[in-house]
């Protein structure tokens, strides 16, 4: 039961990221690459028009983590307190950057919330990256200061930073030089998720530019990923021993491999969707790899007094994992039903769509 | 520690006030908005249909601040109360998640087309997307009053040895007793603010001689439907919520009806009076005898527990605030079904859109059942203290054990600067969709 709750939160999150990630995208492409008017316009309607449909699988993935695993959740959502806050000070401004730019028409007004909507997007693309690598790196569980803990074995706090950014530190803090490297990671693989989106979705002048942007971003985004190891493993010798133990777990890496590469033959591929599918792969691939690289670790511990979080040990009992699992099955079939009829009512591309209340 | 405790439980009543603004409004807009995509239906008049898309811009104005504000509420429970979540997540996660699963997919699934989908897809459908957006807009409202029924009177669970507090009932947390009255008090309290909100701008724009035939219509509906629900807040389900009251937390019964020394031949019910904590009575005190006893047991000698027979530790720790909080709701209830039944009258006799008074009254009215709506909150959650969890798990112990004051200060500024910039654009919105008005009719 506990296998199947970390597959499904898992899962939901990963869509999510899928989902808003070519929101976030959308609004790194914005940022940089739309300059006429009418290229923004239609480009943030590319992220406007769903944006809140994909938020709920952020909220359905928070609700379904402190259902089924409330320790992982508390100490997680505590330690964690800036940054998570931050993020959620920038959802904010990119949810209000995209639904109220079209409600003057004024270029100043559009201005301001054009630049929010980018801003916060780059940003929050940043912030998760480095929330993965914090959460592959691993903390200092239960505060050990001179080999005694300050807390309870399963909590935690973090600065932001500490001076050294080094992850190699008795407290390393949430941005240090790895887990950077993973937000940069983050940030690059959203950008291209976001281009082969308005690139599927809108008919905007810039769409023949983008296929040379993805191009160049998907080499930076090879020699990032290869850096990220190497020093991945300067920093931690036995990263990526999960992989050797259980040799199946290499299907991931695979999948986040067979998209990077894919992505090099962009200026072949005809159809605007099978490189939004490669970009979706790249997505998939990063998250799933970097949870399969600690499994069944879900927070590991950076210090040999306290025991790393583990789905098992910080669930909630079998009962609650079961009922839940009924009525999420329910839930699943519903949302089926919900997005059938909602591809059938909007297909297509959307300049058209009259949008904008 | 205290002042730990102190910041934490400021943040999360700020930002659930502010967030309770606009849930409140867009659950019982939805409602009325599906009554007037209805009337268009059946009657196939235009401006039942224009009513249906110009409340519809509000609502969606309403639903963006409500999502914004909302998704903080889920995540503070982790970030400031997470020894509350670790303790009682297997159980109140279980609310939480489906509201999530079964009502906020729904929603925002069918929000979209209803907005976007008018022309695509036809009339029978868009009323049916409408419906299904107030059904997802309700269910929010179930989950959320089945997770704060757990929190008032505790049901289904088991305590390991642990402290944690785990699932053994699951369906006792829908058969709860104390769920079904707060759920459709809180639901028939949303539909008086957005009834008050549509009859407020019908009123205005008959006033301003602007948008006439939408203005009589908004406020003919407006009273209608404003009448209907604030009756049903006060009776029965007002009543019903403040039995269970009684029964479940009489200590937070005595302390918000005001009631310092129990009453051995009938408790008297108060009007007016400042609670006195010094010298524990009310000062000022215009008080009707017996009507308490009668309110509550149907009978007015009965005895009502006051609050000299507990101890200091189980009662309410601001009875100040409860009490006051508890007078403005019922005060302002009374008054509404007061100017409802007035202008009610009025409507009946066809000429209420010539009597500027009570139009003006209307007009300026709407303030009034958001600070009800959140004072009637502010009754439940100050009621409940000094417990998270009613009788089991003390407010000061569910506070994240690592997270300083000094870091609750600073998100805390931060979430009153930024929602002091959200209300701003929220109003500058709104008031811009009130002034264009709905499409004009052509003749």
């Amino acid at each position: 039961m506990e296998l199947f709750w970390y597959i499904i939160i898992a899962l939901v999150l990963t869509i999510f990221f899928i989902l808003d990630g070519y929101n976030f995208g959308t609004g790194i492409i914005h940022l940089f690459f739309a300059k006429k008017e009418k290229d923004k316009k239609v480009v943030a309607k590319a992220a406007g028009l769903f944006w809140d449909f994909n938020e709920v699988w952020l909220v359905a993935g928070g609700g379904m983590l402190f259902m089924a695993f409330p320790t992982f959740y508390a100490s997680v959502f505590s330690g964690f307190y800036l940054p998570l806050i931050i993020v959620l000070w920038l959802i904010v401004f990119r949810a209000i950057g995209l639904e109220f730019r079209s409600q003057f028409n004024n270029t100043m007004w559009t201005a301001i919330w054009d630049t929010s909507f980018g801003i916060s997007s780059l940003l929050l693309a940043l912030f998760f990256g480095i929330a993965l690598g914090n959460i592959v790196r691993g903390v200092n569980l239960g505060g050990v200061e001179n080999e005694i803990s300050l807390y309870e074995p399963h909590y935690f706090f973090l600065p932001l930073w500490d001076s050294s950014f080094s992850p190699l530190t008795e407290h390393p803090g949430v941005i240090d030089y790895f887990t950077i490297i993973i937000g940069i990671i983050a940030v690059v693989t959203l950008a291209i998720h976001g281009a082969t989106w308005i690139r599927l979705k809108t008919n905007a002048s810039i769409n023949k530019k983008l296929k040379n942007v993805i191009f160049n971003l998907n080499i930076v985004l090879l020699v990032l990923t290869i850096f990220s190891i190497v020093v991945w493993q300067i920093v931690n010798p036995n990263s990526l021993d999960n992989f050797a133990k259980r040799p199946y777990l290499i299907i991931f890496p695979i999948i986040y491999f067979t998209g990077l590469f894919g992505l090099f033959f962009i200026k072949k591929i005809k159809k605007d969707s099978y490189n939004f599918a490669l970009s979706t792969l790249l997505i998939i691939g990063g998250i799933t790899s970097s949870l399969a690289s600690i499994f069944p670790v879900i927070l590991p511990s950076t210090n040999s007094i306290n025991e790393s979080l583990t789905i098992y040990n910080t669930a909630t009992t079998d009962y609650g994992l079961s009922v839940a699992f009924n009525w999420v099955i329910i839930g699943v079939i519903l949302l089926v039903i919900y997005i059938i009829i909602q591809k059938r009512l909007l297909k297509g591309k959307i300049d058209k769509m009259d949008y904008g209340h | 520690m205290e002042d730990m405790i102190f910041y934490d439980r400021l943040q999360f009543a700020f930002t659930i006030t502010f967030h309770y603004i606009f849930p409140q409004l867009t659950m019982g807009l939805s409602l009325m908005i599906v009554y007037f995509k209805w009337k268009f239906l059946r009657t196939k008049i235009q401006k039942y249909n224009d009513a249906a898309l110009f409340f519809m811009k509000i609502f969606a104005i309403n639903f963006t601040m409500g999502v914004v504000t909302g998704i903080p509420m889920e995540f503070q429970f982790g970030t400031n109360w997470a020894k509350f979540s670790e303790l009682t997540g297997g159980i109140i996660g279980q609310t939480l998640a489906m509201e999530g699963m079964f009502s906020f997919f729904l929603e925002s699934s069918f929000l979209a087309l209803f907005i976007f989908g008018e022309k695509l897809m036809g009339q029978k459908l868009h009323f049916l997307t409408g419906f299904l957006v107030f059904l997802g807009s309700w269910a929010s409202g179930w989950f959320i009053l089945a997770t704060n029924a757990w929190m008032q009177h505790p049901v289904g669970y088991e305590i390991l040895d642990n402290g944690k507090f785990v699932l053994e009932n699951f369906s006792a947390l829908f058969t709860n007793p104390w769920l079904i009255p707060a759920f459709l008090h809180n639901q028939f309290a949303s539909v008086v603010t957005s009834a008050f909100v549509v009859a407020s701008i019908g009123a205005f724009y008959i006033l301003r001689n602007k948008n006439l035939e939408h203005g009589k219509l908004f406020l003919k509906t407006g009273v209608i439907f404003g009448l209907v629900s604030s009756l049903l807040v006060a009776f029965p389900t007002g009543d019903w919520n403040a039995k269970n009251v009684a029964k479940y937390q009489p200590a937070t019964f005595a302390a918000m009806e005001g009631i310092f020394e129990t009453e051995e031949a009938g408790a008297e019910i108060v009007l007016i009076g400042q609670p006195n904590m010094v010298e524990k009575k009310l000062d000022n005190k215009i008080a009707v005898p017996n009507i308490l006893s009668f309110l509550t047991y149907q009978d007015w000698n009965k005895q009502i527990v006051g609050m000299d027979q507990f101890k200091k530790e189980e009662l309410p720790d601001n009875i100040p605030a409860l009490y006051y909080s508890y007078h403005i709701m019922v005060g302002l209830g009374t008054i509404f079904i007061g100017i409802m039944l007035l202008a009610a009258f009025f409507l009946w006799k066809k000429r209420l859109h010539t009597i500027k008074p009570i139009l003006w009254t209307i007009m300026f009215l709407v303030p009034f059942p958001y600070i009800a709506n959140i004072t009637g909150w502010y009754v439940a959650e100050l009621g409940r203290q000094p417990y998270l969890v009613y009788g089991l798990l003390k407010t000061s112990e569910g506070v994240s054990p690592t997270v300083s004051s000094g870091n609750t200060l600073f998100t805390l500024l931060g979430f009153v600067g930024l929602y002091m910039l959200l209300g701003l654009l929220f109003l500058i919105l709104v008031g811009k969709t009130i002034h264009q008005g709905p499409k004009p009719i052509k003749h």
